[in-house]
């Protein structure tokens, strides 16, 4: 008879995580002084790199609208019950959709009209391409999901493979620039670009730094907004939740179960796919290989620390962004410092603040019941 | 042993879960070699109390003493040393191993499971022997009755030295004669000298099989005492805290029956295991009744009512409600069964009836939430009015605690069961016009099945056709004007409310009588 424990809100949303945070940083800081490196500065540089900065925030924005994207495809499907890992290959499919309409439609229209028109109708265009290229991917596994009950996990990380033999394919054939040694595209037309943030600031009279930051920002912060309404406030979210908890319970209130787990990985994937749309519109302007890297993993553990929540997902895409950013200028600065310290950190915020997101829980509670004393 | 020291004394409990007392200052002492009973309502703070006495829950104070000696118990396995064992509601059996596999399991002897098979089968076969309790232990468990697996699990405990016996609710998954026979094998366990504790919610059986008993009520005792001096209608005014009227009105209304509500016909289904659970079922049900289904859980009740209710489809068979015709090729589903005025309360009511991570108002919703009343036809959920809708039906049903953004699951059995009687009796569209309830009060308290049975027969006379499926034949005897007996998905018998007495209801349920010669035998 071992009840969860139950927490008042303010611990369970806002205290427990910051101290899930402190200690991973804290065994952080055991690990980097055993390989001989000051944490505190290693900390300060981190914090410095990603936060200190316009250039550093810029980027690590960036870095976190892409993880807002993969988080909230996990976080969709999960919330129907279903495992996500195919973000990865969503995402690349995604990217392939908007770079194909970008170089057909893109370079077409680019030739016809004025360039702000043009990308005023391209652009929209490549959004609804990339989230078609995420959803198309997801459709497979999640129809083989509803069914034939086929094991989510497997399929989408065979998919995974799928996308990533498919793009390499596809790279080193006929999307390759004619001439070139790399393995991409060419470069897309001028009207097939987001806009850089820079560019809008600097509309408004504001200097801001050149970094890759660009309006899918805002494109992010709208569908973690979107999935908020449609997760609570909306009847479709009210039976996927349903579907989530109980598909027994679920099919005795007339929802299909697998009709709601394919409606939410359609989701789910169009989502992923659009990160394509931040990392080639937005930055790359071309498509290239291995363009998502690993941002699809992330976003599992993204979802995991925001708690399936969109606020949670947005805070927990900055901090990763943040940690990409930092570690990154780290490893340009720091001597003997290298990237995989910032996985290792990585590593342990996933294991304190999701896998063992509870452990300190009781610990935290006894303390404050001391702290508290009498009132408590 | 000395018989004159008792076998668990507990002296002074108290557990707090939050700001809920499950046990306040519990005094009992339990006779050794004696049958007690421990009762009380849902929320009582029985099963606490016996997770103490078991190691599964730790007491915040107080202190046990198991024959004469003052023991800390931490966890299970130092109960199981102590010599307590329990048989909890819910086997925990594994179904694809043999029954002396289950019972080996571990407690292996050696590390040779050919060995410990033959040792434990020895111990096996000779306390087999000595309490009556028999079970073939070489059949897997998937494949013996209720019954058999219950003897297993009170073996399991025997063979592990248990002096002290906790049963949970034992009898709730029995039939009428399964249950008599449990009773005798208690006894003679009692007059082994083992100490059996139950668990359970039926003052009747209390009153027939224990020698002792005690009864809490929200948290506390309020009566402990010898059987012989108490009164059935005493415990259950302990129990529940004032008078409790459960029994049929005594003046029985001749009402008229209504217009055929529902009509079905060769109903047939077949699980896609390929059993055949329901076969050639043919019934009418009127409106301004309450027609009961009778039976020992698993003989095609549930199925039944999965089948009417739009969650199953048969291979066979015609459904016709008021004039609605559906057919094995065209069945209806859950959403149209609800739009028609069919309400369902579910048998199970934590896998179907209700969503226990969601908090009470989104409960309250579930199966309705379509309706224009409580999302608009964009499919935004109306926020206001459905809350305004869950909180009308928390306080016309007495649903306790009454939070909105309670989690469902905090809830105990008897108030979801009112929750989900809510929703379906104050279905947003329109009053439900034939409704279907499964158990409507298993595991639910004494308090809460007044409310229940009150409600039913409210919508009865208020015209409403009602279908209740029942294992319970005193449930069944108070509220059912007709009723239906099925065994192996068909229906054997059916008995008009005068006609119908215990006697002919439990051979029917067994199997042992036909329609025919049912009503004729009045005692065995």
């Amino acid at each position: 008879m071992s009840r969860p424990l139950e927490l008042p809100r303010w611990i369970e949303w806002g205290l427990l995580p910051l101290v899930n945070l402190a200690l991973a940083l804290g065994v952080c800081s055991a690990v980097l002084a055993v390989v001989g490196l000051p944490p505190q500065q290693v900390f300060t540089m981190l914090f410095k790199g990603a936060f200190g900065s316009a250039a550093g925030w810029s980027y690590t924005l960036f870095y976190a609208t892409t993880f807002v994207f993969t988080g909230l495809a996990v976080a969709v499907a999960f919330h129907g019950g279903s495992f996500n890992v195919g973000g990865e290959g969503q995402a690349m499919i995604g990217g392939l959709g908007c770079a194909l309409v970008a170089l057909s439609v893109g370079e077409h229209l680019g030739q016809q009209l004025p360039t702000d028109l043009a990308a005023i109708v391209v652009l929209p265009m490549m959004i609804v391409a990339a989230m078609l290229g995420g959803a198309v991917w997801a459709a497979v596994p999640a129809v083989l999901l509803a069914w034939r009950g086929s094991h989510l996990v497997i399929t989408t990380i065979m998919f995974n493979f799928i996308a990533s033999s498919l793009m390499a394919g596809l790279l080193v054939g006929p999307l390759k620039a004619p001439g070139s040694m790399m393995v991409e595209t060419v470069a897309f037309p001028i009207s097939a670009r987001m806009p850089g943030m820079h560019e809008i600031l600097q509309g408004f009279g504001l200097d801001w730094p050149r970094t890759p930051l660009n309006l899918t920002l805002l494109l992010a912060m709208a569908a973690a907004i979107a999935v908020g309404f449609y997760l609570t406030r909306s009847r479709w979210g009210y039976e996927l939740r349903t579907v989530g908890f109980s598909s027994d319970a679920a099919r005795y209130a007339g929802i299909q179960p697998g009709r709601q787990q394919v409606i939410s990985l359609l989701i789910a994937g169009a989502l992923a796919g659009l990160v394509g749309i931040n990392e080639l519109a937005g930055a790359q302007h071309r498509l290239m290989l291995d363009f998502v890297l690993g941002a699809g993993f992330a976003g599992i553990a993204v979802s995991l620390i925001g708690r399936n929540h969109p606020l949670g997902i947005v805070l927990a895409s900055i901090l990763f962004g943040g940690l990409y950013q930092g570690g990154a200028e780290l490893a340009f600065d720091l001597p003997g410092f290298s990237r995989d310290m910032v996985t290792t950190l990585q590593g342990l915020i996933v294991l304190f603040s999701g896998a063992m997101a509870m452990v300190s829980a009781p610990l935290l509670v006894w303390i404050l019941n001391r702290v508290g004393g009498r009132n408590g | 042993m000395n018989p004159a020291v008792p076998a668990v004394q507990l002296r002074s409990i108290f557990k707090r879960f939050g700001a809920v007392h499950a046990n306040r200052d519990i005094t009992l002492s339990v006779t050794a070699g004696s049958i007690h009973g421990l009762v009380g309502e849902n929320g009582a703070g029985k099963s606490t109390l016996m997770a103490i006495l078991y190691g599964l829950v730790q007491a915040d104070r107080g202190t046990i003493v198991i024959h004469g000696k003052t023991v800390a118990i931490n966890n299970s396995r130092t109960a199981i040393a102590l010599g307590i064992g329990m048989v909890h509601q819910h086997f925990l059996l594994i179904d694809s191993m043999s029954a002396l596999d289950n019972v080996l399991l571990g407690a292996e002897p050696h590390w040779r499971l050919t060995r410990s098979r033959a040792v434990v089968l020895e111990q096996l076969k000779v306390l087999i022997q000595q309490t009556g309790l028999e079970v073939d232990l070489t059949r897997l468990v998937g494949e013996l009755t209720v019954g058999a697996r219950q003897r297993l699990e009170i073996l399991k405990a025997l063979l592990r030295g248990a002096r002290i016996l906790i049963l949970d609710e034992p009898t709730a998954v029995l039939t009428p004669s399964e249950a008599e026979q449990l009773f005798v094998t208690l006894r003679q366990l009692r007059a082994r000298g083992t100490t059996v504790l139950v668990i359970t919610h039926k003052l009747k059986e209390v009153m027939t099989l224990c020698d002792a008993v005690t009864v809490l009520r929200a948290g506390q005792v309020v009566f402990d005492g010898p059987i012989a001096q108490c009164s059935l209608d005493q415990l259950a005014q302990a129990m529940v805290g004032r008078r409790v009227q459960l029994e049929r009105p005594d003046v029985l209304k001749a009402t008229p029956k209504g217009p055929v509500s529902l009509a079905v016909r060769d109903l047939s289904w077949r699980d896609p295991q390929g059993t055949q659970r329901v076969s050639g079922v043919n019934f009418d049900l009127h409106a301004g009744e309450i027609v009961g289904i009778a039976g020992v859980a698993g003989n095609g009740q549930s199925e039944l009512l999965a089948l009417l209710s739009g969650m199953f489809r048969p291979q066979t068979g015609r459904l016709d409600i008021e004039g609605t015709v559906w057919n094995s090729s065209r069945w209806l589903d859950p959403t149209t069964a609800r739009r028609l005025g069919m309400a369902h309360v579910p048998e199970d009511r934590h896998r179907f009836g209700v969503v226990l991570p969601l908090p009470l108002w989104e409960s309250a919703l579930l199966g309705y939430q379509r309706s224009r009343r409580f999302a608009t036809a964009w499919g935004w959920v109306r926020r206001q009015a459905s809350r305004a809708a869950a909180q009308v039906m928390l306080e016309r049903y007495d649903v306790r605690p009454a939070q909105l953004d309670l989690q469902t699951s905090t809830l105990s059995g008897g108030n979801q069961q009112k929750l989900i009687l809510a929703r379906e009796a104050m279905a947003p569209e329109q009053l439900p016009k034939i409704i279907l309830i499964g158990q409507p009060t298993r595991g639910v308290d004494i308090g809460a099945i007044e409310l229940i049975y009150g409600r039913l027969r409210a919508m009865r006379d208020g015209g409403a056709a009602v279908l209740l499926v029942s294992s319970e034949l005193d449930e069944i005897l108070a509220l059912a004007d007709r009723v239906l007996v099925m065994n192996q998905g068909v229906i054997v018998g059916e008995l008009m409310n005068e006609a119908v007495s215990e006697a002919a209801l439990g051979r029917l349920m067994a199997g042992v009588s036909s329609l025919t010669h049912a009503g004729v035998q009045a005692v065995p």
